[in-house]
C-alpha cells in the first residue's frame, strides 16, 4: 500500500494553487487534510501526477460569524468546529452534526473544504450544506463563482467542482436563536461513516405551527438529498404524534438506498424513517 | 529457616510491557539487514481461473526493479505446504502450492514475487505486469460447491474434501426412543483473526556458510524450519528461524504460508537480504479465514429435560486449499458441539467443502466458537419448547463432577479420543449467576426502558488446551547465578516471558529478576512445538519443572564435590547450596555454566471450562445491541499470573464480540472479497464494549501435568456468539425472535424485528 509516484507542490496563494491545477489538464490534485485522499492513493484508487497542498494558503481557515450567518473557511478542521463555542448558538445543528466525524486524529486533520469536495454521500458536513441550503464560494482560472449547495453535490463523490477550482468557503444561513433541529444519525461504530443520518430544522410561527421545514438525509442514496415530500407535509401543521408517525412513514417511501455489503437497502429506509421519528420528537423537547 | 517462594499465582506486571510501551519492541518490520531488498507480491485478482500468460517484461524494465519471480523459478515442480496436523494422505491433492502455477484459485492467490529496491517500487512493478487469466465459474458458497458449478480440484472430482465423523453410543436409537426432538439451521460467518502488526519476514541466504536465516517466524517456528529446510533442500541445521516481537497471532500468524518460503526462496535466488511486510489488505486476503459454516443439527431430549442425542450435518467452507491446520476448525465443530454437558449419543458429520475463497485455519477457539454458538442456541430453544427454565435446564445437564473423567465423541478419520478431565461445573455455573446477579436482573428480562429491550443469557463452555506431545526446556545456570531458560514454546504477545520467569523462580526458588526466558530462535532448542491450542503454560511450563528437578541435582552434586559431601546431603535455599554451616552462593557455584534440559511428554489434553452470563439491550429501529454487561467465570486449574490471564480472557471476549456483531468477510457470488480494509471488515474498538468482567478460580487443578494448570488462553471467546444471540432473543421474547445467524448485525436484527411483526400482525 504505497501510492504511486507523484509530484507535489505546496503553493502560497490561491491564484498559484489554481495555476497549478489548470497546468496538468486534469490529472492534478487538491489535497487538504489528506484524509479521504490518501487512503484513496494507497489502495491506488487516485493516481494524480501532482499533488496540489493548500496547507500554505493563507485566511481559509477561519470560522467567521455574523449577522448573515456562518461562513466556514475550506480549511477549518472538525477540531476547530468542535472547539468553537460559538458554534452551540450560531449554529447547533453544524456543532451536533460534526460531533459525528469519525475518530479524534482524523478530526484534527479534516477539513470542511476537503469533505464538501470529496462529497462521500453518508459525510455529515454535505448532509448540513444541503439540509441548510449553504453556498459555496469556488476559485478557478475563470475567476470565482458561488454555487448552492443543491447544484454543488451531482452524484457519488462527484461535485461541479472543475478540475482547476478551489473551494474557498462555505456559508451557511443565519440561524434564528428559536429555531427548532435536530441531526441524528446511526453508524456501526463510533466514528464510521453513518449507515443513515437525518438533519432537520424548521421554526414556529405564532400559533406553534411549523414554517420552512429543511429534512436531509445522508447515506440513502448518491448524494445528500432533501425530503421535499416530508417537507411539505410538516409545513403549516403542528408537530404532534400522529404528525410524526406520517412524516416518517412518507421519509421511509421518499428514499430508495441502494443495498450493499453493510445493509440491504429497504434497511437504509427504515433507519430514516426512525431516525426522522426520533429526530422530531427530539426537536420538540 | 528456609524461605519460600511464591512467584506463581501473584500478578506479576509483565516484563514485556516496559519494552514495548517504550517503543523498543523490535518487531519484523524493524528489522532492516545491510544491502535489503524489497518483495512485494502479485496477488491473483481473479477467484478461480487457468494461467494462460505473464508477461513481466514492462515491470523488469522498471529502473530499480531486480527480479519478478513466477512459478517456473521455483524448480520443475512448485512446492506445496504440508498439513502440520491431522496429515492425511487423501488431503494431498488440496495442499496449496507457494505459487500459483497453472490454477489460480482465490482472489489473493499469489502468482509473482517482484524483487525491487524498495517496496513502492515493486508496487509500482505490480501494475505492469500483464497477467492472464481466463476465468472458470466461481464457488462462493455452500450451494454453489454442492451444485458443482465448477470443481476446484478435477483429479478429486467433487468440492467435499473430506467429511469428519464425531461418534458415540447409538443416536439413531436414542432418537428413536427420544420424547422430543428439535432440529435447526444454523450459521456462522467467515470472520479471521485480524493481528494488530500484519506479517512479514526479513530473510538472508549466507552463501559462503551455506546459511539461511529468516526473521519473522511465530507460534511453530520449529514445524516450519522443518518444511522451509525440505522445500529447500537444505540440512536442518543451516535453516535458523528467529522471532521477534509480535503483535498478535490468534491462531493464524506462525502457520505456513507462501510467504514462508517465497521470501526466503527468494533471498537465496537473488543473493540478498529480501523483506516482505504484509499490508493490511493483503493481510484480510492473505491470512487464514475462519469459522465459516452451516449446520443442521437435531437435539433428542427427554420428557424431563435431559439431552440423550445429537445429531447433524456440518458444512465448513474451507476455502480454496487445505493448509497447516485446515481440519481443526471444521472437525472441532463436531468433537466438541456437546461441550460441558452429557450427551451419550452423539452422531455429527463435518464436511469440508472447497470454494474460491481465502484458506481457512485456526482462530482463538477454532471450531468451539461455531459450535458453541450452535449448541447454546439450542438449548434455549429447547427450554422455550418444553418450558423447562433455561437456567434450569443446563443445570440438568452439565457434566457432574463425579462423572469426570467425562468422554467426549471421538473422531475419524484421524482418529482421536479425549475425555474431560477434572471439573466442578455446576460451582463455576452458579458463581457466575450470583456475580452476574441473575435472580434480580432478571426483572429487567424484556422490559422496554428508554427505547431498547432489555435480555439476559447465560451460557457454559468447555475449552481443550495443552497439545502434545511435547515440549523442551533447557535451563543454564549462568556462572554469574543468573538463569537463563530456553524454551521451545514461543510467544505471541501473550505475556510467555512473564510466566515463564514466575514458574522458574519458584521452581528453583531463586528470585524472579535473576531469571531470562529465551525463546526467540530454533538454535536454542532441539525441537520445539510452539504456541497453539492453549498449550504453552502448560507445555512449556511442565518442561520447565521437570528440567528445574535435573538442574537442582547437577547443583547438588557439583556443590557435593566442592563441599566433601554427598549429593543428598546439600540444601538448596535462597540461592545457594549449603551443607552444614557451609553455604555455596549459585553464583560462582562453577566454573563453567550447568546445563541440563528436559521434556515434557503429554498427550492428554487439559480442559479449562467456565460460563459465561450476558445483559443486552436492544434497540428495535436500528438493530442495536448494547451489551450493558458481560460476565465470564473461568476454572483454569490453577493460575499462574491472574494478571496476564485476566488480559486474555478480556480480549478474547472482545474479539468473540467482534464475531457476534461486527467482523464478516463478505463475497459476491463470483469470489471477489468486498471487505478488503478496516473501512469494511468491522473489527471491535475501545469504545464498543467497555462492560466485560472476568473472575477466574481455582477449583480443579488439571490432574495431567506436574503444574496442575490448563490452557487457557482462548477461552473467552468460545461461547460469546450463543451467548449473546441468546440474549437479543431473550430481549425480543414478545416477538419470539429467533437468530440462527452470525454476526447479528443491526440490519439483521431489524429484518428479524420486521418479519416477526409482519407474522404476528398477518395472525
Ligand atoms: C477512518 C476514517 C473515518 C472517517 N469517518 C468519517 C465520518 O464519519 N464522516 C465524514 O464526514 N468523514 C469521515 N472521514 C473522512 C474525513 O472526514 C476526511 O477528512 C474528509 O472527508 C476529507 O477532508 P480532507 O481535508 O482530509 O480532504 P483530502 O483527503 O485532502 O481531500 C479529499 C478530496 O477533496 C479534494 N479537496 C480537498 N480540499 C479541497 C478544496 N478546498 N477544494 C477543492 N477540492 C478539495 C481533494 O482533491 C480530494 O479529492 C473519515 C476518514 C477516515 C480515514
Amino acid at each position: 500500500m504505497k501510492p504511486p509516484i507523484f509530484e507535489y507542490a505546496s503553493p502560497s496563494t490561491v491564484a498559484e494553487a489554481v495555476a497549478l491545477l489548470a497546468s496538468r489538464d486534469g490529472s492534478a490534485k487538491v489535497i487538504s487534510g489528506g484524509q479521504s485522499l490518501m487512503p484513496m492513493l494507497a489502495f491506488r484508487l487516485a493516481a494524480p501526477e501532482l499533488l496540489v497542498d493548500l496547507k500554505h494558503l493563507k485566511n481559509l481557515d477561519a470560522i467567521s460569524i455574523g449577522e448573515d450567518g456562518v461562513r466556514l473557511g475550506a480549511k477549518v478542521r472538525w477540531c476547530d468546529i468542535e472547539s468553537d463555542a460559538r458554534l452551540a448558538v450560531s449554529h447547533p445543528l453544524l456543532a451536533e452534526a460534526i460531533r459525528h466525524v469519525a475518530h479524534y486524529q482524523i478530526r484534527n486533520r479534516g477539513t470542511v473544504g476537503g469533505s464538501l469536495a470529496h462529497a462521500d454521500p453518508s459525510a455529515e458536513m454535505p448532509g448540513v450544506a444541503m439540509t441548510c441550503e449553504a453556498r459555496m464560494t469556488i476559485v478557478g482560472s475563470a475567476g470565482s463563482r458561488i454555487e448552492a449547495a443543491a447544484d454543488f453535490f451531482t452524484g457519488p463523490l462527484q461535485t461541479s467542482l472543475q478540475p482547476d477550482e478551489i473551494l474557498t468557503e462555505v456559508h451557511l444561513p443565519p440561524w434564528p436563536a428559536a429555531r427548532r433541529w435536530a441531526f441524528l444519525e446511526f453508524a456501526r461504530r463510533k466514528g464510521d461513516f453513518a449507515m443513515a443520518g437525518v438533519a432537520l430544522h424548521y421554526d414556529l410561527d405564532g400559533t406553534g405551527r411549523i414554517v420552512d421545514a429543511h429534512v436531509g438525509v445522508i447515506g440513502v442514496a448518491d448524494r445528500p438529498i432533501r425530503l421535499a415530500a416530508v417537507e411539505t407535509m410538516l409545513n403549516a401543521n403542528r408537530l404532534d404524534d400522529k404528525l410524526i408517525a406520517a412524516a416518517s412513514a412518507k421519509a421511509r417511501e421518499s428514499v430508495d438506498p441502494p443495498s450493499d455489503i453493510h445493509a440491504p437497502g429497504a434497511y437504509r429506509a427504515a433507519l430514516v424513517a426512525t431516525l426522522l421519528a426520533r429526530g422530531l420528537k427530539k426537536s420538540a423537547a | 529457616m528456609k524461605s519460600f517462594n511464591s512467584y506463581i499465582g501473584r500478578p506479576m506486571e509483565r516484563v514485556e510491557d516496559l519494552r514495548m510501551v517504550r517503543g523498543r519492541g523490535t518487531y519484523v518490520a524493524d528489522v532492516n539487514r545491510p544491502n535489503q531488498l524489497y518483495a512485494v507480491i502479485l496477488r491473483s485478482s481473479v477467484a478461480h481461473g487457468i494461467i494462460r500468460s505473464i508477461d513481466s517484461s514492462e515491470a523488469l524494465a522498471l529502473p530499480g526493479v531486480h527480479r519478478v519471480l513466477t512459478a517456473k523459478d521455483f524448480g520443475t515442480k512448485v512446492p506445496v505446504i504440508p498439513l502440520r496436523l491431522q496429515p492425511l494422505p487423501q488431503l494431498e491433492s488440496f495442499h496449496q502450492p507457494v505459487l500459483a502455477d497453472k490454477k489460480v484459485r482465490y482472489v489473493g492467490e499469489p502468482v509473482a514475487v517482484v524483487i525491487a529496491d524498495s517496496a513502492a517500487i515493486a508496487e509500482d512493478a505490480l501494475e505492469r505486469i500483464a497477467l492472464d487469466i481466463e476465468p472458470l465459474p466461481a464457488i462462493a458458497s455452500r450451494s454453489q460447491a454442492e451444485a458443482k458449478r465448477a470443481v476446484l480440484f478435477e483429479e478429486h472430482g467433487s468440492n467435499v474434501a473430506i467429511t469428519w465423523s464425531a461418534f458415540r453410543g447409538n443416536a439413531d436409537e436414542a432418537f428413536k426412543m427420544a420424547d422430543y426432538v428439535r432440529r435447526e439451521t444454523f450459521k456462522v460467518q467467515r470472520h479471521a483473526a485480524m493481528f494488530m502488526e500484519p506479517r512479514g519476514f526479513v530473510a538472508e541466504w549466507d552463501e559462503v556458510a551455506g546459511k539461511l536465516t529468516v526473521w519473522g517466524a511465530a507460534k511453530t517456528a520449529w514445524h516450519n524450519r522443518r518444511t522451509l529446510a525440505a522445500q529447500l533442500g537444505l540440512a536442518l541445521e543451516t535453516v535458523d528461524l528467529i522471532e521477534v516481537d509480535v503483535g498478535g497471532g490468534f491462531g493464524s500468524r506462525g502457520e505456513f504460508y507462501p510467504e514462508d518460503y517465497l521470501i526466503p526462496a527468494a533471498a537465496r535466488i537473488v543473493g540478498r537480504p529480501v523483506k516482505w511486510t504484509e499490508d493490511r489488505r493483503e493481510h484480510i486476503m492473505s491470512a487464514n479465514h475462519a469459522r465459516d459454516i452451516e449446520c443442521d443439527v437435531e437435539f433428542a431430549v427427554s420428557r424431563d429435560g435431559r439431552f440423550i442425542g445429537l445429531r447433524g450435518q456440518i458444512w465448513a467452507d474451507i476455502g480454496a486449499y487445505i493448509r497447516t491446520n485446515g481440519s481443526v476448525g471444521p472437525r472441532n465443530v463436531a468433537q466438541f458441539m456437546s461441550g460441558p454437558y452429557c450427551i451419550e449419543h452423539i452422531d455429527l458429520k463435518s464436511s469440508m467443502l472447497t470454494t474460491n475463497k481465502t484458506p481457512c485455519g485456526t482462530y482463538r477457539g477454532p471450531g468451539r466458537y461455531e459450535t458453541d454458538f450452535i449448541r447454546e442456541r439450542m438449548i434455549d430453544l429447547v427450554a422455550q419448547d418444553l418450558k423447562i427454565d433455561r437456567v434450569e435446564l443446563r443445570r440438568r445437564n452439565l457434566v457432574a463432577d463425579a462423572q469426570m473423567p467425562y468422554p467426549l465423541a471421538s473422531i475419524t478419520p484421524y482418529d482421536s479420543s479425549t475425555e474431560l478431565d477434572s471439573g466442578d461445573y455446576h460451582a463455576v455455573f452458579d458463581r457466575c449467576l450470583r456475580e452476574f446477579g441473575w435472580d434480580e436482573r432478571s426483572k429487567l428480562r424484556g422490559q422496554l426502558i428508554d427505547g431498547y429491550y432489555h435480555g439476559l443469557a447465560i451460557g457454559s463452555f468447555i475449552e481443550g488446551g495443552a497439545a502434545g506431545p511435547k515440549e523442551e526446556a533447557r535451563l543454564v545456570l549462568e556462572t554469574d547465578g543468573a538463569l537463563s531458560v530456553y524454551i521451545g514454546s514461543s510467544s505471541v504477545g501473550q505475556g510467555l516471558e512473564t510466566i515463564m520467569a514466575q514458574i522458574a523462580a519458584d521452581a528453583m526458588e531463586m528470585s524472579y529478576d535473576k531469571i531470562t526466558i529465551r525463546h526467540g530462535s530454533t538454535s536454542y532448542v532441539k525441537d520445539g512445538y510452539g504456541a497453539y491450542h492453549s498449550r504453552s503454560t502448560v507445555m512449556g511450563g511442565s518442561a520447565i519443572l521437570l528440567a528445574a528437578e535435573k538442574l537442582k541435582d547437577l547443583i547438588r552434586k557439583t556443590a557435593a564435590a566442592r563441599l566433601g559431601c554427598t549429593a543428598e546431603q546439600i540444601v538448596i535455599d535462597g540461592e545457594q547450596a549449603g551443607f552444614g554451616g557451609e553455604h555455596l552462593a549459585f553464583a560462582g557455584l562453577s566454573d563453567e555454566p550447568l546445563e541440563v534440559e528436559a521434556e515434557f511428554f503429554n498427550k492428554k489434553y487439559t480442559w479449562a471450562y467456565g460460563t459465561q452470563a450476558a445483559h443486552v439491550a436492544v434497540d428495535p429501529g436500528t438493530g442495536h445491541v448494547k451489551v450493558v454487561d458481560f460476565i465470564s467465570v473461568e476454572d483454569v486449574g490453577r493460575m499462574i499470573n491472574p494478571l496476564t490471564l485476566h488480559g486474555q480472557a478480556i480480549g478474547s471476549i472482545v474479539q468473540g464480540l467482534g464475531g457476534a456483531f461486527l467482523e464478516h468477510l463478505v463475497y459476491d457470488d463470483e469470489g471477489q472479497l468486498l471487505t478488503g480494509s478496516f473501512a469494511d471488515y468491522l473489527m471491535p474498538t475501545a469504545s464498543d464494549f467497555p462492560n466485560i468482567r472476568s473472575i477466574t478460580v481455582e477449583l480443579k487443578p488439571c490432574p495431567n501435568n506436574p503444574l496442575g494448570a490448563k490452557g487457557a488462553g482462548e477461552g473467552g471467546l468460545i461461547p460469546v456468539g450463543g451467548v449473546m444471540a441468546n440474549a437479543v432473543a431473550d430481549a425480543l421474547s414478545h416477538l419470539n425472535v429467533q437468530p440462527m445467524e452470525l454476526p447479528l448485525s443491526p440490519p439483521r436484527i431489524w429484518q428479524l424485528v420486521e418479519r416477526a411483526e409482519a407474522a404476528r400482525s398477518a395472525t
